[in-house]
């Protein structure tokens, strides 16, 4: 490792260099080969494209929704339909876009902010994806085979429990968790796993980008939050296809115990989605204010305590079902602390856009938008922790507005604005800025127009989940503005795509980093190779593109003719010894193929959990079959 | 000097509409018929001018933010290109330090008023002689039992609650099938009503009034046709109520109405609804005994017309699509009296 005099050395080394990573790193060519790719980039895209489509998706359920709402007694959708219009809008949005969606910019940008060359465990990325892809497969066979699911995207038994809901509707939803669970693990797993142990040297914790902090927390609240669904579907389905009885109260099983153990996950599960949108916002602050953010420590520690007070306040979601008050005020008082700890990153982002130099791009928009959002739906939180107003707005479309409030604001805000950010990352060319200036207004105001008007539709006392109401009620007009908001969403939603298309083409060229950007991705190539960096940069300071240029380190004397990165030690970011990561393989697809075969079977005949597990198995051991060593071990 | 009236006279007409479009309601959180509403609605305006001057306060920092730009940072030294001066940044930091530490005091602020007034409104329980009503949520219709140690003034009848003014009543919750939830906003906040548990909240009206509610938690395909009224009285009109209800049906007196009476007990309508003082004591629908006291139908659904009674026995499918009620094949000449002996049933 020696520290040069330029970040990259401009010698003939440097060509030769190049064309080992190019060789090593080269994607395999055909379907076949197209199947097999393990590289973090084509991954990471193949998340984020799904999961705009079931972002999408999502949003023609709420359309439909909201156009059902339009006027009192309105015939356009059944009841039926309009149950499970907003099941699959509520699954899809939590489940298939907007985890999938943060979990496939992590793993696009992870990578390349800690200035290594792909995740840390390459073909457990990809079987992570299939099993996505296989869970979206899955739940819309069902929305396309008329078996939507229609009992909430909660669930809560008996309603969803086999007498109230027979048929195969619901046995879809409980599955499809397990598949997107699977999938979330893995993510995790490997996004800790890169960011602790394949940092760029130097780049000790304390130098760590907030955005990659905000993903070691978001993962970790995964592998604890996610079992807990996993075991509540798992014993929904249970009772429902073998009659187990854990959660049916006719059977003394206790519907309460599933509500426990759904909001154990439920609520982290928001923070699992918004902690990495923060990471997003502070990434974008500091970029486009070009300065220090203001408070670095307060924010990193603001985070790391929502990410365990997440865990402390689940019960705000059961406070109507006559929990003894002793334990009421308990999660009061641990609801209205994530106040305090949200209040401090906005407060510090504040004070960075004050004393920065601010260019007001359109990522930079999108984030005064989210502040604007974010607060009034935190604010409207601290409503909800009180018990006698939760227990009156509660299930009504006063928590619709709060909830919209915070994942709209507190995340697609953010990711509207992190696409505007990177775009020229993963593609090599800018959005048009005029376009989306245009696309930002369009959303700001559609979004108020739909949600701001549920406040008051709530405490006047609607209902979430009604399918129709009646004129008296007086809640026309009010659903009037809403529908009309969500139709101007959907504008925002085709110029945003009208934009990424456009711009592809013809955007203006990018360049490695047009945003004078501090973080190590602005280092590589736009859009970068598979390999990302010709040299492993070093980060010799929290902001490393932001030292001067004499001061920037790289790291040669890796192999380049195999896929090798640098491990580093945990704190400190030592160097620690070379690593080769596995290449393309099909045999992620081939597993994620029989795990499905056992997930998806035993909806229909419980033999196939054991028919299932075998063939797992034997795809594991072709995955792990001891290959032949190319060439010696190490020299 | 003419402008700013005009704009003044707007202002005051727009606020008025919104202010009347947020208060008019019979089914409205913030538009309190008792001392629990009425506390909860202090609670949420207290809640609302302290989060609404917070909100204010924040987002003209935002916006001010804005209007700061290129602060001189071009004529610092390359070093500190991406920092403002030292004494900025200390200075921003003890401005991030005091909102946060304001954030915890008005916090524990919030706490304390939420956690007291939760206290206060559970504090009615030890009020002498209360009203007890179970009130038991099945798909799609709400089962009205009112509770004594005596058990010939036990009372059961659906969908409609009466309550004496100043009277505490304590709602017993209870569930037949999925989960319901009991929520009367003008009276208090909801409670969900959990197969195998009881649950229980208090309500007290302060004034006389009808205030309807509407089952809260989903509950399946008709969850948004599943309300309730409920209707404070003074003391003598409910005794009077109360004991025209315990009486065993009325005898038909018209012609039509004593054909209404044998059509229906020919039917099925006998096998899932009972009428004190005759045979029909089926238990899976509405207790009909009073049922033309009663103000609406299908957990009132529509208003109780002859009509809307006529709609809904011919094709209950259509008026609420997937209730549970079966269609009885009534003959056209059979379901005037039918109608007629059902609005008799006083």
């Amino acid at each position: 490792m020696t520290a040069s005099q330029d970040i990259y050395p401009q010698t003939e080394t440097l060509a030769r260099d190049v064309d080992q990573l190019e060789r090593s790193w080269r994607h395999p060519r055909g379907v076949f080969g197209w199947l097999s790719y393990t590289t973090h980039q084509a991954i990471g895209t193949r998340y984020i494209v799904t999961a705009f489509i079931m972002l999408l998706a999502g949003g023609i359920e709420a359309l439909m929704m909201r156009t059902q709402l339009m006027h009192s007694n309105n015939g356009y959708l059944g009841p039926e339909r309009y149950n499970q219009m907003f099941t699959t809008h509520g699954t899809t949005m939590m489940f298939l876009f907007a985890v999938p969606m943060m979990e496939g910019m992590a793993i696009y940008l992870v990578p390349l902010m800690c200035g290594t060359r792909n995740v840390a465990f390459p073909r457990l990325n990809a079987f992570g994806y299939w099993m996505y892809l296989f869970g979206v497969l899955f739940l819309y066979w069902g929305v396309f085979t008329n078996a939507a699911p229609d009992v909430g995207w909660f669930a809560y038994p008996p309603l969803s429990g086999p007498q109230f809901t027979p048929g195969k509707s619901t046995d879809y939803w409980a599955q499809m968790i397990t598949f997107t669970e699977v999938s979330a693990l893995c993510v995790a797993a490997e996004i800790i796993a890169t960011i602790l142990k394949m940092r760029a040297p130097g780049m000790s914790l304390n130098r760590m980008p907030l955005y990659v902090w905000s993903l070691l927390i978001q993962s970790w609240m995964i592998i604890f939050a996610m079992p807990a669904i996993v075991v509540a579907s798992s014993y929904l389905l249970s009772d429902r296809t073998v009659a187990t009885h854990f959660v049916n109260p006719a059977e003394g099983g206790d519907p309460l115990l599933y509500q426990h153990i759904f909001w154990f996950f439920g609520h982290p599960e928001v923070y699992i989605i918004f902690i990495p949108a923060l990471g997003f916002v502070s990434a974008i602050v500091v970029a486009h204010s070009g300065r220090e953010l203001v408070g670095y420590t307060a924010m990193v520690l603001a985070q790391i305590a929502n990410g365990f007070i997440a865990f402390g306040l689940w019960v705000h979601h059961m406070f109507a079902t006559d929990l003894p008050q002793i334990g009421e005020a308990y999660f009061t008082a641990s609801s209205m602390m994530i106040a305090i700890t949200s209040g401090v990153q906005i407060f510090c982002w504040i004070a960075t856009l004050w004393s920065g130099r601010l260019r007001l791009t359109t990522a930079l928009h999108f984030v005064y938008g989210f502040i604007a959002i974010f607060v009034l739906g935190g604010l409207t939180g601290v409503v909800l922790a009180s018990v006698p107003l939760d227990l009156q707005v509660h299930d009504t479309y006063f928590v619709v507005a709060h909830f919209h409030y915070v994942l709209i604001g507190g995340a697609v805000f953010p990711l509207f604005g992190a696409f505007y950010h990177w775009f020229p990352k993963f593609t090599g060319r800018l959005m048009n800025e005029t376009l989306g200036r245009v696309n930002f207004w369009v959303l700001f105001v559609g979004f108020n127009l739909v949600f701001f008007p549920m406040h008051i539709l709530g405490l006047k006392g609607m209902p979430r989940r009604i399918y129709t109401y009646s004129p008296e009620m007086g809640w026309d007009h009010l659903n009037l503005v809403a529908t009309i908001g969500a139709w101007v969403i959907a504008i925002g939603g085709v110029l945003f795509m009208v934009n990424f298309l456009w711009s592809r083409k013809n955007g203006q060229l990018a360049g490695n980093n047009p945003w004078d950007a501090d973080s190590l991705e602005w280092a590589a190539a736009s859009p970068p190779a598979n390999y990302n960096f010709e040299y492993l940069p070093a980060a010799t300071s929290r902001y490393p593109l932001w030292v001067a240029r004499e001061d920037r380190a790289v790291v040669t004397g890796t192999r380049n003719e195999r896929r090798e990165v640098l491990v580093t030690t945990l704190m400190d970011a030592k160097p620690h010894h070379r690593y080769v990561l596995p290449g393309p393989s099909i045999w992620p697809l081939i597993a994620a193929i029989c795990v499905t075969t056992g997930f998806a079977g035993s909806v229909f005949n419980a033999w196939y959990i054991t028919w299932g597990t075998i063939i797992s198995g034997l795809a594991l051991v072709g995955w792990f079959w001891p290959k032949r060593p190319l060439e010696p071990a190490d020299d | 000097m003419m402008q700013r009236a005009k704009w003044a006279r707007a202002f005051a007409i727009a606020s008025s509409l919104v202010l009347t479009s947020c208060i008019y309601n019979r089914q409205s959180a913030v538009d309190p018929a008792g001392p629990q509403a009425g506390r909860v609605d202090t609670l949420w305006w207290s809640f609302f001018w302290l989060l609404g001057a917070i909100f204010l306060i924040v987002m003209i920092l935002t916006v001010m933010t804005l209007g700061r730009r290129h602060r001189g940072f071009e004529q610092e030294p390359l070093a500190i290109r991406h920092k403002a001066s030292d004494e900025t940044e200390s200075q921003l930091r003890r401005v991030v330090t005091g909102a946060t530490i304001a954030t915890i005091v008005i916090l524990f602020v919030l706490i304390v008023a939420s956690v007291g007034t939760g206290k206060a409104n559970s504090e009615l329980q030890q009020k002498k002689n209360p009203l007890t009503i179970q009130v038991t949520g099945t798909q799609w219709w709400w089962q009205i039992q009112y509770m004594n140690s005596d058990p010939t003034q036990n009372l059961t009848t659906a969908n409609e609650i009466h309550i004496p003014v100043g009277r505490p009543v304590q709602i017993r919750g209870a569930s037949n099938d999925v989960i319901h939830s009991f929520w009367v906003p003008n009276l208090n906040g909801k409670r969900d009503l959990i197969p195998s548990r009881i649950t229980s909240e208090w309500i007290e009206a302060d004034h006389p009034g009808e205030f309807r509610g509407q089952c809260a938690e989903f509950c399946g395909l008709q969850h948004a046709h599943m309300a309730i009224w409920v209707i404070a009285e003074p003391q003598a009109q409910f005794d009077a109520w109360m004991k025209a209800q315990l009486q065993p049906a009325a005898a038909p007196q018209t012609p039509a109405q004593i054909r209404g009476q044998q059509v229906f007990l020919n039917n099925a309508c006998m096998y899932c609804h009972a009428i004190q003082g005759t045979p029909a004591v089926g238990q899976n629908g509405p207790d009909l005994t009073h049922f033309g006291s009663r103000r609406g139908i299908a957990a009132n659904t529509v208003p109780n017309t002859m009509g809307n009674l006529a709609g809904w026995i011919l094709d209950p499918q259509s008026m609420k699509p997937g209730n549970h009620m079966a269609t009885v094949e009534v003959s056209s000449t059979d379901l005037q009296p039918l109608v007629e002996y059902l609005e008799s049933l006083k």
